[in-house]
């Protein structure tokens, strides 16, 4: 929760910044972003490739749960499917993009940014902390309504770190692997998803 | 990304203790420039309201539709199981 709050702050710092233009324009049109976001993917891929460990544990999961990805990843981008017929004035492509954050919102509204401009990175980053939030604070009353595997599919891309202790805690120990295999999934799967929809 | 995987795979018998660090710090970064980018455009700063409705109609709809599949799932795998262990 401190690193998300961390997060906002420097997304806010930054509102501030562009308001009263404390910063040369020039940081805008020099793209720097784009280099600093090729950057993170790099060191995001190290991260991955270094940690075999994890990758190791996953053989012990249960067949039929490990379809559970495939359910968050269907389940939210038939939702936003839905929501684009409330959204005239949004395609259904922007809508997907924003939908396959899966809670992820620092990456996505980055990529989203990227490619779409900045309206729809700043609803993707409200959408996909609203996920995150959303996760940490209903996960209780998930577990009671939908079954132990609710919260995991709701955190979606955020399972395998921020809200890996909530669902601990709310669906039980022995759903710790699932929760982390999910989260490696749908935290693997954003970049592809968001960049695909955004190329649409 | 890719080529950082295979890195990563390279360099994984070493203690990687900067990558998080660096992860952390570049998303901070680029979070700024989204708000420097937002800051700067006075249509966004004007539309906020809207924008933030839209941002919380896809994400509900995205959490319920999530809710939905993995309860459909849950229902059949613990029925086949008895007791439902993961």
């Amino acid at each position: 929760m401190k690193g998300s709050m961390i997060i906002v702050g420097f997304f806010v710092l930054g509102i501030v910044c562009g308001i009263y233009h404390l910063l040369p324009d020039a940081i805008q049109q020099a793209n720097v972003s784009y280099y600093v976001l090729c950057a993170l993917m790099f060191f995001v891929g190290v991260s991955v490739g270094s940690n075999t460990e994890t990758l190791k544990s996953f053989k012990k999961l249960n067949p039929m749960l490990a379809l559970l990805p495939l359910m968050t990843i269907v389940g939210t981008l038939a939702g936003c499917t839905i929501v684009t017929l409330l959204l005239p004035h949004r395609s259904l492509t922007d809508c997907l993009a924003v939908g396959s954050g899966f809670g992820y919102y620092s990456l996505s509204s980055i990529f989203i940014t990227q490619y779409r401009g900045a309206e729809l990175g700043m609803v993707a980053l409200l959408a996909n902390i609203v996920r995150e939030v959303f996760t940490l604070l209903g996960a209780p009353l998930l577990v009671r309504w939908f079954g132990p595997l609710s919260p995991i599919s709701v955190g979606g891309a955020t399972t395998m770190d921020t809200t890996l202790p909530i669902i601990t805690r709310c669906s039980g120990e022995q759903f710790v692997i699932l929760s982390i295999f999910h989260g490696f999934l749908v935290d693997f799967s954003v970049p592809w998803l968001v960049t695909l929809f955004c190329s649409m | 990304m890719l080529c950082g995987m295979g890195v990563g795979f390279l360099l994984r018998k070493r203690k990687l203790v900067i990558v998080p660090v660096l992860v952390t710090v570049l998303i901070w970064l680029l979070l700024f420039f989204l708000g420097l980018d937002v800051g700067m455009n006075p249509s966004i700063m004007h539309a906020i309201q809207s924008l933030g409705l839209e941002a919380l109609l896809l994400s509900l709809a995205g959490i319920a539709g999530s809710v939905t599949l993995a309860w459909a799932l849950w229902r059949i795998a613990s029925r086949k199981k008895k007791g439902g262990k993961s």
